[in-house]
């Protein structure tokens, strides 16, 4: 229990098994197929087209209470003193909950330690929304009022929220406790440092001395928020008896078991969580926040209670993304050829500990080969949100710093931006800048065919730009466990635990339904409650349809050795006799050659008869997931006297190893890129001097609208992943990397202006380019 | 919270005379249920003048156009006089929101707001139009400009309230547009903006101008310099160039999370040059 | 407190009591169980909540629960006649136009909207008129491919 649920994210441990470093026993074991590749309609879809399909906020109890959360108005203050009496006094209210009710049974686990203090502030308030009490009540306005009369004595405290200022010597300390982990001698000082990492290989200064050209330039980026739709929601039953369930929208509904059951001192199988459909997670739903509290609130009232995130709370009190600031350096000789690459990372993570910049130390190089190489991650804590991950987390940022300074040498040394790339590009057998060795993997073959796109030809207009960056994301795969379940009529059940974000039941009944050789229609894929199977991993990590597609085939092929024992029991003939072939068991030799095949529906109806149900199971640690690379171009038009622009035509080129359902590929290549836009032009948190957020809407903060984009082409290649029995690789996260230098190099391309600073917002283009007019 | 959705203006008057607490003019809605969700405001009292017919009619008459106060937006849209007569001020009131907060917004809450980013308000304030009170007191007339006093604070008394917009009529050889920036395409609040109203002699010269400026100060401001700037002139170069800088040299905005003083100050200029434009072309100039 | 209003939703004839100050979208989701309508933001920057009041899509959101008297509300559980879905249903599904499917109703709702005002739209109308109606997983491609086609269909 312990080292699983410290892994608020499994990526902690990711350069040891995220990607191969040696295949030795390839899994591949089909290239031709029937019912994968084609574009049936989601069996979820009907639901969510009529407002039949129900979220988290759509899920009532009876006796269901309405609990509300009081939030620190300060980016940083202590807790003197919470006086909640007047509130439970009030009539109506049923329960008043601080960090008193939430005891610590984390057993000495950090970073359950730091989540159960991020749910319910303990002694400190760190930022701007960190919850320090929650109510129950009867009804809204009731609950609202209650919050009203809980009386905090805060004692305000020096702030910091920027990523550059907190890593100053004297600025304040967000942890007190903090000594910086990964250097030697460990510190015997504080700072707002919580860790330093470093990858590489190679001699790095050695090899800028070989060096033509070399360029150095700092980045910023600036904190984004998933920005899903819909807000975080949860309804919670604990009964006196111990045991409880919990309704919730969630990207990993076993993760919350878990998570909860420790933060409430439950026992885990006494927790029931039940995953409903989900509006959007992209990371962010990958951590618990108020379900602990709203447990927590329904345990002290003996009743169901059912707490909704406004809007404004999930923007202030939900898992952003890091704030970085990164310094690139990157020598090449005139042939092209990199000799040397620098880069020092430092990423926010909210007010505890995170991996943040070790992730985009990891992924900053790794599209290329690389003899001397090097990065530095200072993870950096500031009075901000607890980061959480975001589609791919922090490789955009490290990518938006890396290809930015690729294309600028490209210029330099008078090379064409994809040749060079194609000239450096990572292959198999490449040593990656993380560590592993690469297997075959997409990075060149989403260059090359990027520059034999039509898009790469097509004219420009007047203002317009045209920019090209490469994407890496290393993929997931995870504990899966997985059900398939017989019926009596032949209609299979397949039982999966991974949350459905994006269309993953449809994939993995797809591929359910090649294994067994019937057709996609006589599989329904659902997603079962924490009761019903095994652990699973989170959805995130581009895993759900790796990991459960996996877990689902081999389910299948036990459950097909189970279908030809009852065959071989109905013909009684040796089970050696007995082989599968579309959706059919067939008798073969020449002894029984004449019996006429038996169908899954013949063997399921007979089941009663042959040894009862009929199932097939899996558990596994879905090792392998392939790396994944895309390479994006953009066209970007900017008005010259006011700095804002507009993406005229966008193209995603992606390596899917297979694509299951393309359509349902094409949308993750699609929507990771509007997201990498929104991005790159206008989204981001803006703290106020007194360290609270400005912007906690949608008003304001600027996801990108339907009108503000194009149609976005793709362009699915198929470099079959070989620990994959179909060679899938995920394809959800990798689109959202290139997209902010795909663009900052368009601008680059189209006015000669370098934007070093994301999001590359009206005000700072139109500076930029007024300072390129004037030098 | 009472709710009351009387029928007569007169109705209307005599509730938010009488009220004893805080009382608010439900007309479309869009920033009133915003704010009370926020918990910004907290009425005792709602007026919604939505049942008044005569709040729901846009009238032509011989001295221009009666928009009643509880007119929308997409209604004003689609009333082909009015937009054939002030494209700028339609085109403005079009801008508000999305689709749905079209179909419910008002030109007379929008002015009642107070927002110095109020789209309507530059291409209103540069129409020359006028608002309709009525209060306990009787009917009085206040040039649009006069509406707002500050950000979120405008004229009205206790009691008044805006029953209608008047629109001047459309004179021979003249043309109004309205200009914003905003980050996005839609759905954000102006950045900075700029409603300009010309008219021209038959050779194409202006004669007549108003040019009003939205987001860089603490209220709309009708800017007298920048409609100087082009008075005489058939917006060439050089007059676009001063009308330019009287636009800028308007400017007193504040940094904030939509943008810079800078930014305001230059873009300003930028969309007072833009809107003269459409506005002349409008016009019939050349 | 409470106000009996009387109101007609998706043709049916429906009387709730409510407070004042609750919008539509909370008497819809809260005391009618008509769920389909989202609160994405509250606020009317997410177009989540849309529903049609007397043919015009509004942000249910935005409304008062008490100004429905007397007016003829449709939402998104009303849009399919029967087991027959409408065309834009269809080519939502069909061209995979939703992922995560939160924000779908409101974009069937807006897009119903658009094409009763407009039936062939172009597709700069049509991004403009759904532009209140965000989406985070799609990247819009496909909603827009969707109510083109669907546009198509509808004009027969």
């Amino acid at each position: 229990m312990a080292s699983e649920s410290t892994m608020a994210h499994p990526f902690e441990d990711a350069p040891n098994h995220v990607t191969p470093t040696v295949i030795h026993d390839p899994i591949l074991s089909k290239t031709d197929f029937r019912s994968v590749g084609t574009r049936p309609l989601r069996p979820d879809g009907l639901d969510k087209v009529t407002g039949r399909a129900r979220y988290g906020a759509d899920f009532n109890m009876p006796g269901q209470l309405v609990g509300l959360v009081l939030r620190s108005p300060h980016a940083h203050a202590k807790i003197k003193k919470i006086d909640t009496s007047k509130a439970e006094k009030l009539p109506g209210v049923k329960a008043v909950v601080t960090a008193a009710d939430l005891p610590d049974h984390t057993g000495g686990d950090q970073s359950m330690y730091d989540i159960l203090e991020n749910c319910m502030a303990r002694g400190v308030a760190k930022y701007d929304g960190h919850a320090v009490a929650a109510v129950a009540a009867v009804d809204a306005p009731t609950a609202r009022k209650a919050l009203k009369l809980i009386k905090v004595d805060y004692e305000v405290l020096p702030h910091v929220t920027d990523v550059d200022e907190a890593v100053k010597p004297n600025a304040p300390l967000v942890n007190p406790r903090m000594l910086t982990e990964g250097v030697e001698p460990k510190p015997k000082k504080a700072s707002n440092i919580a860790k330093r990492t470093e990858f590489g290989h190679g001699d790095v200064d050695a090899g800028f001395k070989e060096a033509d050209v070399i360029v150095t330039r700092s980045f910023r980026t600036e904190q984004t928020h998933q920005g899903y739709i819909e807000p975080h929601a949860c309804v919670a039953s604990v009964s006196p008896d111990g045991t409880g369930e919990l309704w919730v929208c969630t990207q990993g509904h076993f993760v919350y078991r878990n998570h909860c059951a420790m933060l409430l001192g439950m026992d885990v199988s006494k927790l029931r969580v039940t995953s409903s459909e989900i509006g959007g997670g992209f990371g962010g739903k990958t951590h618990v926040w108020a379900e602990p509290v709203a447990l927590a609130l329904s345990r002290k009232a003996n009743r169901p209670v059912k707490v909704t995130m406004t809007r404004e709370e999930v923007f202030r009190a939900s898992g952003p993304t890091s704030a970085s600031s990164i310094d690139v350096k990157i020598g090449a000789r005139k042939d092209g050829a990199i000799v040397a690459a620098d880069a020092t990372l430092r990423f926010t993570c909210g007010p505890y500990y995170g991996m943040w910049a070790e992730l985009g130390s990891m992924t900053a190089f790794a599209c290329y080969d690389l003899k001397n190489v090097r990065t530095v991650g200072y993870e950096v804590l500031v009075n901000r949100p607890k980061t959480a991950a975001y589609r791919a987390p922090s490789a955009p940022m490290a990518a938006f710093a890396v290809e930015s300074v690729m294309d600028e040498l490209a210029h330099k040394i008078g090379m064409n931006a994809v040749d060079f790339r194609i000239k450096n590009a990572a292959k198999q057998g490449t040593r990656a800048s993380y560590g592993p060795v690469y297997g075959p993997i997409g990075i060149g073959a989403t260059l090359e065919a990027a520059k034999k796109h039509p898009h790469m030809k097509a004219p420009l207009g007047k203002n317009q730009g045209r920019g090209m960056a490469c994407g890496f994301w290393f993929n997931f795969g995870g504990q899966t466990c997985t059900d398939i379940n017989v019926g009596p009529d032949g209609s299979v059940t397949l039982t999966v635990g991974t949350v459905d974000v994006g269309g993953s039941r449809a994939s993995i009944a797809l591929c359910v339904a090649e294994e067994l050789g019937v057709p996609y229609e006589q599989v329904k894929c659902i997603v079962a409650d924490t009761g019903t199977l095994g652990h699973n991993d989170m959805t995130d990590g581009s895993r759900g349809t790796f990991s459960s597609s996996m877990a689902g085939i081999f389910a299948a092929r036990n459950a097909i050795t189970v279908l030809r024992e009852r065959a071989a029991r109905m013909w009684e003939i040796p089970v050696e006799h007995v082989t599968w072939e579309d959706g059919h068991a067939k008798a073969v030799g020449e002894k029984y050659g004449n019996l006429a095949p038996l169908s899954l529906k013949e063997i399921a109806a007979a089941a009663g008869n042959t040894g009862g149900p009929i199932a097939g199971h899996s558990e596994i640690v879905a090792d392998g997931a392939g790396v994944s690379f895309a390479t994006h171009i953009a066209d970007v038009e900017v008005d010259p006297e006011t700095g804002r622009s507009k993406i005229v035509r966008y193209t995603v080129i992606q390596d899917a190893g297979k694509a299951v359902h393309p359509a349902y590929v094409e949308g993750q290549y699609q929507g990771g890129a509007a997201q990498g836009i929104g991005w790159a032009l206008n989204e981001e948190y803006i703290y106020g001097k007194d360290g609270r957020l400005q912007n906690p809407g949608f008003l304001d903060y600027r996801i990108p609208v339907c009108s503000d984009l194009p149609m976005i082409d793709t362009q699915i290649l198929e470099i079959p992943n070989p620990n994959h029995p179909y060679g899938v690789r995920g394809v959800g996260e990798t689109s959202i990397v290139p997209p902010l230098a795909a663009i900052a190099n368009a601008m680059s391309n189209a006015f000669g202006v370098r934007m070093t600073h994301v999001p590359m917002s009206p005000p700072r283009v139109l500076k930029a380019l007024e300072a390129a007019k004037k030098a | 919270m009472q709710y009351e959705a009387p029928e007569t203006t007169k109705a209307a008057v005599g509730l938010l005379a009488k009220a004893k607490g805080s009382a608010y003019v439900l007309a479309g809605g869009s920033d009133l249920l915003v704010r009370m969700k926020g918990g910004f405001v907290e009425p005792d009292l709602v007026v919604d003048i939505k049942r008044i017919k005569p709040m729901r009619e846009i009238k032509k008459t011989a001295s221009g156009f009666v928009i009643g106060a509880a007119v929308s937006c997409a209604e004003m849209n689609e009333n082909k006089a009015l937009v054939k007569a002030w494209p700028g001020v339609v085109e403005a009131a079009g801008l508000i929101g999305s689709k749905q907060v079209q179909s419910r917004c008002t030109v007379a809450g929008n002015l009642c707001n107070a927002s110095p980013a109020a789209d309507s308000v530059p291409a209103l304030v540069a129409a020359g139009a006028k608002a309709l009170i009525q209060g306990p007191k009787g009917k009085r007339k206040l040039p649009v400009e006069q509406v707002a006093v500050g950000p979120g604070k405008n004229a009205l008394k206790k009691g008044e309230l805006i029953e209608a917009i008047e629109l001047p009529a459309r004179k021979d050889r003249s043309g109004d547009a309205y200009l914003r920036f905003i980050p996005r395409t839609e759905m954000d609040i102006a950045v900075v903006s700029a409603g300009v109203n010309l008219r021209l002699d038959k050779k194409g010269v202006i004669t007549e101008a108003r040019v009003a400026l939205g987001a860089v100060a603490p209220t709309v401001v009708l800017v007298a310099a920048a409609a100087k700037a082009v008075i005489g002139t058939k917006l060439d170069e050089a007059a676009l160039a001063k009308l330019g800088e009287a636009a800028s040299a308007a400017c007193k905005p504040i940094d904030d999370k939509r943008g810079t003083i800078e930014f305001r100050t230059k873009v300003a200029a930028v969309l007072a040059k833009r809107a003269a434009e459409i506005a002349y072309k409008r016009a019939g100039g050349k | 407190m409470a106000v009996l209003v009387s109101t007609a939703i998706n043709g049916d004839t429906v009387e709730f009591a409510c407070d004042p100050h609750e919008s539509l979208l909370d008497v819809l989701r809260n005391r009618l169980g008509l769920s389909g309508a989202k609160e994405g933001c509250g606020t009317g920057d997410c177009g989540a909540c849309s529903v049609q009041v007397d043919g015009r899509v509004v942000c249910a959101c935005l409304m008062l629960g008490v100004e429905a008297e007397g007016r003829d509300i449709e939402t998104v559980e009303g849009m399919s006649h029967g087991t027959e879905l409408h065309p834009l249903q269809s080519k939502f599904l069909e061209h995979a136009a939703l992922q995560c499917g939160v924000c779908t109703p409101g974009f069937l709702m807006a897009a119903k909207a658009l094409l009763e005002h407009n039936p062939d739209p172009t597709e700069e109308e049509i991004r403009f008129g759904l532009a209140g109606n965000l989406c985070r997983c799609t990247g819009y491609d496909k909603i827009v491919r969707a109510v083109q086609d669907a546009a198509k269909v509808m004009r027969g």
